[in-house]
Parts: structure tokens; C-alpha cells; sequence
């Protein structure tokens, strides 16, 4: 391997880490802070793919797509937080797992139903619908390298929100511990419905964005749902540094696992999941 | 002596007719029965549309000839298989011993129609492959009850392979996805590249259904063969071609595969696959009279255009009427009606094909060339091939 390949190799590495950390970081939310297990985060991503895919087809353009598209996300996530998931607070985890479980199953037929079992794409906005070239025979499309900026920017974003803002104060607190926080005069329950809408919206909002580059297909929400969960498990359930961190340990386990040893690739990033529980069982930023 | 000559006619005609009206209860005591058949295909899930096709092309051919092969009706029994092999054992067994019909037709999927073929083989009863490509079911698997009607998943690639070479390409890299059929795919594809002196430099492949491309990508830019080939499918082969053609590697080192890359995806590839070279046993604008009469029968029966997998299901009603017709309908006949079936040329729209000793079809493979949405013939890759039925006794 040249320097000029293992700088790309790098760059793959970053760019499907941060996509990565998009897509986990409602789960981790959601979990970290909500204590349920949502097994449906996978299917609002998908829900986001196939939202981009309608939206763009009606308005021509990716972005009008995402601008619409969030909002009804964060509406969709307030109605099924209030109609559903508000009654799962103190149950089981089996419980959660049954629900969300069946919302998989419920949202696949829905989309079945309505957009059909056919592979879609969806065209990339022309402003970046050009590549970069890197090496003589190897260019890079510039909306993956937008994407990547996007996810940084996310990042950035959240951890203000949540360690920043007066609302970061109450959903940490909430957290914590649910009763004093409502002793004390916060309205929960809002709270809740308005984590949840923010995990909802981000998962679709990652779908939307990766909807050009991964196209749009049935059973989409599966692939991404394991991965997510193994950032969560690193990072360290709640952290948005933690997904960070672990999104970026996986992209550099998954590219480098797919090169170095191409017959343990599938491996790989497993592997990395084990040392880093037997390091730290509770995942890399979980406190306390 | 010409009024003499009418008389004696006439009298024969009437003998004949009685001759003929004495036969009929015997054979109206079996036509009373309908033949049974369990279609078991997807009906719900990723393969729903290739298992609608190859259910809708199978009841065009039956209606074609009166609702009847051989003078026998049809009835269906109908099982959707979800795509799950889990389930497949359970499924199969509904149809061979509840319903207990006399023909077995599915599926799309190779796990469940190898675990199909166990159970049709338990009961001897005969089973159709419409589509599942697994090489073992006309190799390891083989067996006398056991047609297909579609291909091997070494067929298409083993073709690939020589046209590669044939188009002077000397290195290659092949990239699938670490399953059972691209593992098939890639060692037909190297077998026929190899053996035309070219050499496959390395073999990639990822996890089943991973679609991040990229390190991939770098490591072929970094290896720069002179072609690449890939097996993939649906929502994969979309995205891979995509990726291609955005790392710019697509007009540098040219890409092949298996019909499959392109069959079905190219809309929503947008633009991304034109000109991609695939093989395959179909093609778009084939120049035969069968194929221009199936296209329009079915466009005018179901609305869409036809595929590839409703031609298969189309071929597997042919092939069964052709063991019915050798008959005459009885199928307690089994080693005539299977014999029969073993020596038929299908007239099919792909162009007409007859079965190995394995029962696989020996059959044209198509080098196509993408246009627009479709696939059209630009060659052949490989004439009358055969799969070389590897760990079949029979």
C-alpha cells in the first residue's frame, strides 16, 4: 500500500465512521437518556431513505427533500412517543423490545405497501454532483465529503445542545433522575416526547442524507440497526462523544479489516467490539 | 363406386368414434382430477416481484393452452415462502405432504429451494426450479425428480469469464459479497478467465448484505487491473455501480458481472450503468418470434413488461407440459414423464434449450450492453453451455 492509497483508505475510513455516528447517535440518545431499546431506529432511518426518495421525486431537489422532511420526522416522533413509547417507561425491556419489534415489522409492509419492494436511487444535488481527483486513476465524490462535514457539524451541534443549553440541562437531569426533575416543576413528559422526536429526526435525517450514496432498497433499516447498536455498546450508552469516538473506531476497523485481512472482514469489527467491553465493559465514555 | 367409397367412410369414422367413445371413461376417470401444483414463491418480502413473475408467466402458459396440458386441468395450491430457508422445510412439506401435489414449482431463493429439494426428494415428487441458481442443485443435489428451467450460477459468470478474456483483458479483480452464489459466481468467472490465460490478481468480498464500498474501491485503483468483476444484486449492485462510476473508476478499468448487476436496477442507477457489460441467458431485443409473442402476451395479460424470471416460470409450465404431452396426462408414468422431460427442447424465449444429464438447462449465454433501462443483446458469451454438474451421480 502507497502513502497516496493509505491516505484514502483514511479518508474512507472517516467518511463511513461519521456516517456512521450519524446514524447512531438517536439510538444512543434515545437509549441513554430514555432507557428504551428501540429496535425501530433502523426503520425510521429507512423511513428517512424512502421520505428523500418520494420528496426529491415531488420537489427535484435532496435539500427542499430534508427541509420537509425533518420537520414531519419530529411531528411522526411526537405522536408515536405519545400514542406508543410513553407507556414503556416502566416496563421491561422485553416489552420495548416487543414493540419496537413489531413497528419493524409494521413499517417494512407500510412501505411496502405504498412505494413497492423496488431498488430506488436518488440523484445527488447538482451543486455536488462532481468527484475530486486523488490519484491517477481514483477520484472522490464530493457529496460524500459534504456528508462527512454535515456529521461534523452534528456533532458539534449536539454536544452544545445537550452539555450547552438550558434544554441539554433538563433532558441530563431527566436522565438522571425522573422524579425530582418533575418534583421540581419541568414539564417530563414534553421532555420525553421531545427527546424521542430529536432521536427520530436525526435517524431520519441520516437516511435522507445517505439515500444518494447507498440508494434506496427494502431491508435497508436492518443493515445500519446492528451496526448502531455496536457504536452505542463502545461508545458508552448516552454519550454523544462516545458514538463519536466509536463510529470512528468502527470506519477504521471496517476499512482497514476489508484491506488487511479481507478473509476476516466481517470479523473485524466484532473483534474490536470485544476488546474495547473487555477494556471497558461499560463502552469507552460511559460515566459512573 | 365414389358413393361406396363415402359409405365405407362414414362407417369407419363411426368405428373409430366408438373405438375412441369406449377409451374415453378411462381417461375421463384421471382427467377428472386436476394435476396439482405448489407454487412456492415469495409472495412478500425483497423478492416479492420475482416470485409475482415467474406466478404470473407459469399461468400465462396454462391459459395459453386452454387452462389444460395434456388434457389435464391445473389446479394451484399456493405457498408465499417469504425468502426465509428457516421456514422452507415447513412450507415445502405443507404443499408435498398435506396438499400432496404432484408438482412442485419454487423459488427464488437458493437456500430455500435447496431445502425444497430435500423435501420433494423424501417423497419423490417432482420439482421445478424457476430461478434459485445454487450450483448444487443440479450437482451435489442432483436428482431424477429435480428440473430447472433457469441457470446455474456458474453459467452467467463462466461466460463473463471467457468474453473477459476474449475482449483482451489479462488481469482482473473480483469483488462479491461472501454467499454462496457470488462465491459460485467468482470461481465460474476465474475458472473461464484463467483457462483463457488470464489471471484474477485478487478476490475481494464482504459481508452479506454490507454495501461500503469504498476500501474496495481504493484497493482496486491501487491494483489497477485491466477489468473487474463483481456479483451483485438489487439494492447492492445499485449502490456498487454508483460507487464505481462516482471514484471514477469506470471508464479506467472496465467493470463486468452477471446479468443480475443490471437486471431490474438500471432506473435506479440513474444513468450510472450505461453501457455496463453483463451476462446473462436473457436479453432484451432478441431476435425470435417466441419471445416478440411472449413479450406482448404478457405486456397485454399483466400490464408490465416481462423479465427474465417470468421467462424461467414461463419455461417451467413448458418443460411440465412436455412430461404430461410424453404421458398423456398420467402421471403415475414417473420414469417415462421424467425422461421425457430430460430429452425436451424447450422452445423458450430466451431461445430454445434442452436439459443436461443433470437437468439443468444447456443454454445460449447473452453478452448484453445497458441502454437507458434496458439490457439489449450485443453478443453471445458462451453458445449452448453447459454446467459442468460437479458431485452429480446420475
Amino acid at each position: 500500500m502507497d502513502f497516496t492509497i493509505f491516505l484514502i483508505q483514511v479518508l474512507n475510513a472517516l467518511q463511513y465512521g461519521l456516517l456512521l455516528f450519524l446514524v447512531a447517535i438517536g439510538l444512543t440518545l434515545v437509549f441513554g437518556i430514555m432507557g428504551i431499546i428501540n429496535l425501530a431506529h433502523g426503520s425510521f432511518y429507512m423511513l428517512g431513505a424512502y421520505a428523500a426518495f418520494v420528496l426529491t421525486s415531488l420537489t427535484g431537489n435532496l435539500f427542499a427533500a430534508i427541509a420537509l422532511g425533518i420537520p414531519l420526522a419530529f411531528v411522526f416522533g411526537v405522536v408515536l412517543e405519545k400514542l406508543l413509547f410513553s407507556h414503556l417507561y416502566k416496563r421491561d425491556h422485553l416489552e420495548q423490545v416487543l414493540l419496537t419489534y413489531g413497528l419493524i415489522l409494521i413499517f417494512e409492509e407500510l412501505r411496502s405497501l405504498t412505494v413497492g419492494d423496488d431498488v430506488h436511487g436518488v440523484p445527488i444535488p447538482e451543486l455536488f454532483a462532481f468527484s475530486i481527483q486523488l490519484s491517477d486513476v481514483m477520484s472522490y465524490p464530493a457529496y460524500r465529503l459534504v456528508v462527512s462535514v454535515v456529521c461534523i457539524v452534528l456533532a458539534i451541534g449536539l454536544y452544545f445542545l445537550i452539555q450547552r443549553s438550558r434544554l441539554g440541562m433538563m433532558i441530563r437531569a431527566g436522565s438522571h433522575d425522573r422524579d425530582m426533575v418533575q418534583a421540581l416543576g419541568i414539564n417530563i413528559k414534553t421532555l420525553y416526547a421531545v427527546v424521542f422526536a430529536i432521536g427520530v429526526s436525526l435517524a431520519a435525517l441520516a437516511g435522507m442524507l445517505a439515500a444518494p450514496l447507498s440508494s434506496v432498497y427494502p431491508g435497508m433499516g436492518f443493515s445500519v440497526l446492528i451496526i448502531s447498536f455496536v457504536v452505542v455498546v463502545i461508545g458508552g450508552v448516552g454519550s454523544v462523544w462516545g458514538a463519536l469516538v466509536a463510529a470512528l473506531i468502527i470506519g477504521f476497523a471496517d476499512t482497514f479489516g476489508k484491506v488487511l485481512v479481507p478473509e476476516w472482514a466481517g470479523l473485524a469489527v466484532y473483534l474490536v467490539m470485544a476488546m474495547v467491553l473487555l477494556w471497558r465493559p461499560e463502552g469507552i465514555f460511559r460515566k459512573g | 363406386m365414389n358413393q361406396n367409397r363415402q359409405q365405407r367412410r362414414t362407417l369407419m369414422q363411426a368405428v373409430v368414434g366408438l373405438a375412441m367413445g369406449a377409451l374415453i371413461p378411462l381417461g375421463a376417470a384421471q382427467a377428472a382430477d386436476p394435476v396439482k401444483v405448489g407454487m412456492m414463491l415469495p409472495a412478500t418480502g425483497t423478492f416479492a416481484a420475482l416470485g409475482t413473475a415467474i406466478d404470473n408467466a407459469f399461468k400465462l402458459y396454462v391459459e395459453e393452452q386452454g387452462g389444460k396440458l395434456a388434457g389435464r386441468e391445473i389446479q394451484y395450491f399456493a405457498v408465499d415462502d417469504e425468502s426465509d430457508p428457516a421456514k422452507a422445510t415447513e412450507n415445502a412439506n405443507r404443499l408435498v405432504t398435506r396438499d400432496r401435489v404432484d408438482v412442485l414449482v419454487g423459488t427464488v431463493h437458493s437456500g430455500v429451494a435447496l431445502a425444497m429439494a430435500r423435501v420433494a426428494r423424501g417423497r419423490d415428487t417432482l420439482f421445478i426450479v424457476p430461478n434459485a441458481g445454487a450450483d448444487d442443485l443440479t450437482g451435489q443435489l442432483c436428482a431424477p425428480n429435480l428440473f430447472r428451467t433457469s441457470f446455474s450460477n456458474w453459467q452467467p459468470a463462466y461466460a463473463m469469464g471467457k468474453a473477459t478474456a476474449g475482449m483482451g483483458h489479462k488481469t482482473a479483480v473480483t469483488l462479491t459479497w461472501n454467499y454462496a452464489a457470488g462465491q459460485e459466481a467468482v470461481k465460474g468467472f476465474k475458472q473461464a478467465f484463467e483457462e483463457a490465460g488470464g489471471k484474477v490478481v485478487k478476490e475481494l468480498a464482504t459481508p452479506f448484505p454490507n454495501v461500503e464500498f469504498q476500501p474496495f474501491l481504493t484497493e482496486i485503483a491501487a491494483i489497477k487491473p485491466d477489468a473487474v468483476y463483481v456479483f451483485f444484486a438489487g439494492g447492492g449492485a445499485v449502490k456498487f455501480v454508483k460507487d464505481y462510476v462516482a471514484a471514477g473508476l469506470k471508464d479506467s478499468v472496465p467493470l463486468y458481472s452477471s446479468g443480475f448487476l443490471t437486471d431490474g436496477t438500471l432506473a435506479a442507477m440513474g444513468g450510472a450503468g450505461e453501457g455496463l457489460v453483463t451476462a446473462l441467458h436473457y436479453a432484451d431485443g432478441l431476435d425470435n418470434a417466441k419471445d416478440k409473442a411472449f413479450r406482448a402476451a404478457y405486456q397485454a395479460k399483466y400490464g408490465m413488461a416481462p423479465d427474465v424470471y417470468a421467462v424461467q416460470g414461463y419455461d417451467a409450465a413448458q418443460l411440465l407440459h412436455k412430461g404430461l404431452e410424453a404421458v398423456g396426462g398420467d402421471m403415475s408414468k414417473k420414469a417415462e414423464m421424467r425422461a421425457a422431460m430430460r430429452g425436451a427442447t424447450i422452445d423458450s424465449p430466451r431461445g430454445a434449450f434442452t436439459l443436461s444429464k443433470a437437468h439443468n438447462p444447456v443454454q445460449d449465454i447473452y453478452l448484453r450492453k445497458a441502454q437507458g433501462n434496458l439490457n439489449p443483446v450485443s453478443g453471445i458469451a458462451a453458445a449452448k453451455l453447459d454446467d459442468p454438474a460437479t458431485g452429480c451421480n446420475m
